[in-house]
């Protein structure tokens, strides 16, 4: 799993990159109430936006941790949107996509390097 | 976060785990480890306990002793019927400018303390209250006097529960009428502690307002927060609970910009005194009842999902800005976006189909008859 300074996440299988957002920044962000997930099809530039999450108080963009094409959106947080803050990490993905520059996931930081950016935040 | 006042409860807030904002310059709890959606449910299913003290709390009295000199006053500044107000009963109105534009909107009470019962207590809005009183001051009769009182902190216990959870600090809660007050001791843990209490609130719900002294506040928070019904409730739900209710925010559904008349409060205005006058602003305010106002606040639903927020412009179906969102949020209950805004007067018929620019697509959207969830005020029996 790897994790952008903007809070987003993706988990690689392959070539398909799975995003989301990470717990904190559901934390910070409170009570998902709204979705706007990217079309199937759409391509994505490294830290372009590619979803809009709107919690009660605020909207907030979702930016694409690497370059490539989204092949799949969750239904789920578009039924549920709940579902971001139950579970950010699982159930909680935003989209899958075909990532195009697999030199782009090394800028990434690990799971350790996230938590102590988190902690300096 | 420099130079921000806070209440009395400030540490009381933090210690709950409240997420501080800075509002209107003072540090207030936005939320509580609950969460916006979870504490405005839980208002509206059993009780939230808010603390509103940044809110300005004041007395006009008049030196001669006479209610009617205070009242006759006053309703040179709003268009209320101040002077029909019996010892006790409270009313909602706005500080109008001379262009009939509202300063702000305010809770006036004639208090029923016998030995008080000409003294008039106002309740004015945190971010505008060193306004208020300066205005309030710049019009001031000789025979008035304007006391601002910064001892004294507010609450408000709104819900289902409230009536049942106050009826145990004051049995007679339970029969008090919307919006009235009592000057009485509630009996918390042994101690009477003298306070000011309303059934009145903000929130669409029963409930009830209590002003009381800084140094004994605390001590109610905490007896009120130990009922199980009870959770503290941040700002972030008291904006949608008002919003739900259909209610404005000044500075947001109402401003210098906007009347009475155009922000939908004619009904805060009785008939003698449209018809009278005599209020700074009386001449907009009649001629907009003649001739109806250009624009006027409505009730906004989107039809998706996706809320539509402050400042979104409203289209025609051919695409023309005829109004736009001045409050806009999610409503947890009634579980889809929910806005207020202003249209013009022709699109604002219940019903009309209307566009919202969000994120630069048009989203359909319909104008919706306000409140959007019915409320629970006090009714007797």
């Amino acid at each position: 799993m790897k994790y952008t300074k903007d809070h987003e996440w993706i988990r690689m299988e392959g070539n398909t990159g799975t995003v989301g957002i990470s717990p904190y920044a559901a934390r910070q962000l409170g009570d998902v109430v709204f979705v706007e997930l990217p079309e199937e099809g759409k391509l994505l530039a490294k830290g372009g936006e590619a979803c809009i999450v709107e919690s009660v108080k605020a909207a907030s963009e979702v930016y694409a941790p690497v370059s490539g094409t989204v092949i799949r959106t969750n239904t789920m947080v578009k039924d549920a949107p709940e579902t971001v803050n139950a579970d950010a990490l699982g159930e909680g993905w935003f989209f899958k996509m075909e990532i195009s520059t697999e030199g782009e996931l090394a800028m990434l930081m690990d799971e350790d390097a996230y938590k102590t950016y988190c902690e300096g935040l | 976060m420099t130079n921000l006042k806070q209440t009395k409860l400030h540490e009381f807030h933090v210690e709950n785990g409240a997420k501080m904002i800075p509002f209107a310059g003072y540090s207030m709890p936005i939320q509580y480890p609950l969460g916006i959606l979870k504490e405005h449910l839980h208002t509206r299913a059993k009780a939230g306990l808010f603390d509103v003290s940044h809110m300005g709390q004041a007395f006009l009295i008049p030196k001669d002793g006479n209610f009617e000199t205070a009242a006759g006053f006053l309703e040179t500044l709003v268009p209320a019927d101040i002077k029909s107000l019996e010892p006790g009963q409270q009313r909602y109105t706005q500080l109008l400018n001379e262009e009939g534009g509202i300063l702000d909107d305010l809770m006036v009470t004639r208090l029923g303390m016998p030995e008080h019962c000409h003294w008039i207590y106002i309740v004015v809005n945190a971010g505008c209250k060193d306004d208020d009183y300066a205005h309030i001051r710049t019009h001031l009769s000789e025979g008035i006097t304007l006391r601002i009182n910064n001892q004294l902190s507010l609450l408000a216990l709104q819900g289902p529960s409230a009536s049942k959870i106050m009826s145990g600090f004051l049995p007679e809660a339970v029969t008090m009428p919307f919006m009235n007050s009592l000057d009485t001791l509630l009996k918390v843990n042994g101690d009477n502690l003298l306070c000011h209490i309303s059934r009145s609130g903000y929130t669409g719900e029963d409930g009830f307002e209590i002003s009381i002294k800084h140094d004994q506040v605390l001590k109610l928070a905490k007896a009120l927060l130990v009922h199980d019904d009870v959770e503290l409730i941040g700002l972030g739900a008291r904006d949608s609970l008002r919003l739900e209710a259909g209610l404005c925010l000044y500075g947001h559904d109402i401003d210098t910009s906007t009347s009475p008349i155009e922000a939908g409060l004619v009904w805060s205005i009785r008939k003698n005194r449209r018809k009278t006058g005599g209020f700074l602003g009386a001449g907009r305010i009649q001629r907009e009842l003649v001739e109806k106002p250009a624009r006027c606040r409505v009730g906004i639903k989107p039809l998706a999902r996706a809320p539509a927020r402050e400042g979104t412009e409203v289209l025609s179906q051919s695409g023309d800005q005829i109004g736009v969102i001045t409050s806009g949020s999610f409503g947890p209950s009634v579980g889809s976006p929910v806005a207020m805004g202003y249209v013009q007067q022709k699109f604002s018929k219940i019903g009309t189909k209307i566009d919202l620019r969000v994120r630069g697509k048009a989203m359909p959207a319909k104008i919706i008859k306000l409140p959007f969830i019915p409320n629970n005020f006090y009714r007797g029996e």
